[in-house]
């Protein structure tokens, strides 16, 4: 049967599990829009701002695993996502963007609304296309989705010109893809993988570092069982929190610039360091020639680029960390089991317990009368036992939401760790609300980053998506502040937030839940009745104007060389 | 150091500034650039030639191969290959210089493609050290304009 591009994408998106679909309509998607409500099965959410919608689309696949789809017209609406596929891009979430483009034959006339976004997104997409035929829409679509979600995941961007989407053709989806410029390597070097294994047994002070590789190829399990069985202690990235069980002896906190100070440390004397899907960002390393100086590497990814783009690698692997620690796995057990292989290091071991009882995560003036923004992330981790998605703004309360909450389950922290964008957490939230409309789902959120996006309120209230945004309130763009104060001589050019809207006022503007707290003793209480209230709410917490996150480590210095509370 | 690196990439639009957008937005330098069809209709072949210190030529080469458009890349240094380069050059030839730019024209074996009263068109083809050397030897007589088209090269069928 003949179907026009409107139909041919629907029937694509149906094939490829969809059922969410973040968008905001437009001259150039309009016969899109004109089809969407015979295909009931995939629900469209109409954002407020196209920026909305791409970090929803995010959100949605961090939290599901699941590719996340975004809907567009031309021109501006695409720029307007320009953001948030970056955003997607540094972080390897697999996105896929429909942009409208003005009809084929106008392409390059500066028609309305043209943009060349295929041209603009170019370094920043997995990859991208213009589709010039009907006849090719299906097969575009199937690769998309197959490139978004395989190998390095990433967004792919497909751009569909007005008449291709009104033109009909006979309706075929490919059933697999065939791309012979594509072939990402899933399976490990079995070689290698017994090389590492015996690394790791032979290693007095070994290290798992690990990142959001873990995590998107879902591979907590083996490592977790690895880990414990063979008895190394993990460390991850921001990207990684999640990975491994946070209240387990064997976790160390997160690593970096604002990493643990045992983390940090370890790193910096284990004699073997096994990055699992990490990709040694300047964030994590600090001063590169000075970093793990006494290390072995081994490094597991699936992205070539990865691996020897900042530091040397020992025992290089590339493939999927999942299938990896698998083969690890069965390795451990054909050796003879864990048994075997485990080995005490008694030393390494107290050590690090040394570290994290001299230095554990902590911050002063508990008791100044003043709400510690620490303290609140505590409280909401208390309150939720760590079964809550937490998404965040960026900044200062994107590091306290890293550090002060116990993150046991993948996919529960959902962060902008690349791009660093403010205005993420919010979008992203409510798409992960989407996909779990029973979770409690919390931005913990900045006064700054949370204005980025807050007209998002409406489409949390227009679909009942009962999010809530934490707001760590300390009139500055606090993680900027720090940086002028301790580097710039407290020169706080542009930092304070001189003038801020009523967030409570704001919230019921929208018909929301607004709180504000300026009494540490009820920060408890309403967030109690915050996260109990079912329904979309700002909780504004006013909290000590100037806290600083730390540990840090300055930027170009060594990881041990941290500042510390 | 210099590599000369052959690619195979789908011969589709776009796929150039892809290239040439990899290596703007990282940094790396790209010496010369040629693109030009192949046997299959469906594929190009791009070469360039790039320097760089041997990691960065490592990451050059992953990196390429990250584009989902780029079917292979050889980086030629690994093999014996022959590279070529063919140039234009329009060189003053007045009075009795013309003789004298004749001769280095026969002995390294370029041809006079264009003649006027007081210009001579030459081509040369060459690796890169002829093709540098011919333009030495030429520059005293003025160069007036150079078109080169970027290395080609191709594995030796013996390796
Ligand atoms: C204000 C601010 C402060 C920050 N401070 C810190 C900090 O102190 N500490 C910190 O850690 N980060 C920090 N970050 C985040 C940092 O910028 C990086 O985003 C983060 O460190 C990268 O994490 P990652 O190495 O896990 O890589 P990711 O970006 O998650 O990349 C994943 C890696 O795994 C690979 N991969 C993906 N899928 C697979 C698979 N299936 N199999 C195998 N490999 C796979 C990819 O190729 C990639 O190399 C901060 C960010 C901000 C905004
Ligand atoms: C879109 C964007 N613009 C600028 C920055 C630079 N930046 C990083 S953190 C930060 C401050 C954020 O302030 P706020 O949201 O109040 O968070 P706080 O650090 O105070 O917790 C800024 C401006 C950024 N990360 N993203
Ligand atoms: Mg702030």
């Amino acid at each position: 049967m003949e179907l026009s591009g409107a139909q041919i994408l629907f029937e694509c998106l149906k094939r490829e599990g969809v059922d969410a679909v973040f968008g905001f309509p437009g001259g150039a998607v309009i016969d899109i829009y004109d089809e969407m409500p015979r295909h009931p099965e995939i629900k469209h959410y109409l954002v407020r701002h196209e920026q909305g919608a791409i970090h929803a689309a995010d959100g949605y696949a961090r939290a599901t695993g699941k590719v996340g789809v975004c809907l567009v017209t031309s021109g501006p609406g695409a720029t307007n996502t320009v953001t948030g596929i970056a955003n997607a891009y540094m972080d390897s979430i697999p996105v896929v963007i429909f942009t409208g483009q003005v009809p084929s034959p106008l392409i390059g006339n500066d028609a309305f609304q043209e943009v060349d976004i295929v041209g603009i997104t170019r370094p920043c997409t997995k990859h991208n296309y213009l589709v010039k035929d009907v006849a090719r829409l299906a097969g575009v679509i199937k690769e998309a989705f197959y490139l978004a979600r395989t190998g390095r995941p990433g967004p792919v961007l497909v751009d569909l010109p007005k008449d291709v989407i009104q033109a009909r053709t006979e309706f075929k989806y490919p059933r697999q893809v065939r791309m012979r410029s594509y072939n990402p390597n899933l399976t490990p070097n079995a070689k290698q993988v017994a090389r590492a294994l015996e690394a790791i047994h032979k290693a007095d002070r070994p290290l798992f570092y690990v990142g959001g590789g873990v995590v998107s190829s879902d591979a907590h399990k083996e490592l977790t069982w690895l880990a414990k069985k063979l008895n190394v202690p993990v460390t991850a990235t921001l990207m990684g929190l999640g990975s491994f069980p946070g209240d387990d002896p064997l976790w160390l906190g997160m690593l970096g610039m604002h990493g643990t100070y045992a983390a940090n440390r370890a790193v910096q004397e284990c004699d073997l360091l096994v990055a699992v899907g990490a990709r040694f960002d300047d964030r994590v390393t600090g001063k590169l020639a000075t970093f793990a100086p006494g290390a072995k590497v081994i490094h597991v990814d699936v992205d070539p680029t990865s691996i020897r783009k900042n530091v040397r690698v020992d025992v290089p692997i590339v493939a999927d960390c999942r299938e990896t620690l698998v083969a690890l796995k069965a390795q451990v057990e054909a050796a003879g089991g864990p048994e075997t292989l485990r080995r005490k290091r008694q030393q390494w071991t107290e050590t690090i317990k040394a570290w994290k009882i001299d230095h554990p995560l902590t911050y002063n003036g508990a008791d100044s009368g003043e709400i510690k923004p620490q303290a609140v992330v505590e409280t909401i981790y208390e309150l939720t036992k760590g079964e809550a998605i937490i998404t965040t703004e960026v900044g200062q309360n994107q590091m306290w939401a890293a550090q002060f909450y116990n993150y046991h389950k993948p996919r529960t922290l959902l962060t902008s760790g690349g791009l660093g964008t403010m205005g993420y957490g919010f979008p992203a939230a409510i798409g992960a609300q989407v996909a779990f409309p029973d979770t409690l789902v919390i931005d913990v959120a900045g006064d700054g980053s949370i204005q980025m996006c807050i007209q998002e309120m409406a489409t949390a209230m227009c679909y009942n998506l009962p999010v809530k945004i934490v707001i760590l309130n300390n009139g500055y763009l606090g993680m900027v502040r720090q940086w002028q104060e301790l580097f710039y001589k407290k020169n706080y050019c542009a930092t304070c937030m001189d003038w801020a809207p009523d967030f409570v006022k704001l919230a019921q503007a929208y018909g929301a839940e607004g709180y504000r707290v300026t009494d540490p003793a009820q920060v408890r209480p309403v967030l109690a009745q915050a996260f109990g209230n079912g329904k979309p709410t700002i909780v504004d917490v006013v909290v000590s104007r100037e806290e600083n996150v730390y540990p840090m480590v300055p930027a170009g210095a060594s990881l041990h060389e941290m500042l510390l509370v | 150091m210099r590599h000369v690196l052959s690619i195979l990439v789908e011969n589709e639009p776009g796929v150039l500034s892809r290239v040439a957008g990899l290596f703007s937005g990282r940094g790396y330098n790209i010496e010369t650039l040629n693109v030009g069809p192949t046997l299959d209709r469906e594929v190009s072949l791009m070469t360039i030639t790039t320097s760089a210190p041997e990691v960065v030529i490592e990451q050059i080469i992953k990196q390429l191969r990250k584009l989902v458009t780029v079917i292979k890349v050889v980086d030629m240094n690994d093999h014996m290959a022959v590279e070529r380069e063919m140039m234009l050059v329009k060189v003053g030839a007045e009075g009795e210089k013309r003789a004298e730019i004749l001769r280095i024209v026969d002995i390294f074996r370029c041809k006079v493609v264009d003649v006027s009263s007081d210009e001579l068109t030459i081509e040369a083809t060459g690796d890169r050290g002829k093709l540098e050397a011919i333009i030495a030897l030429l520059q005293r007589f003025g160069i007036k304009e150079i078109a080169r088209t970027g290395a080609v090269a191709m594995k030796r069928s013996m390796q």
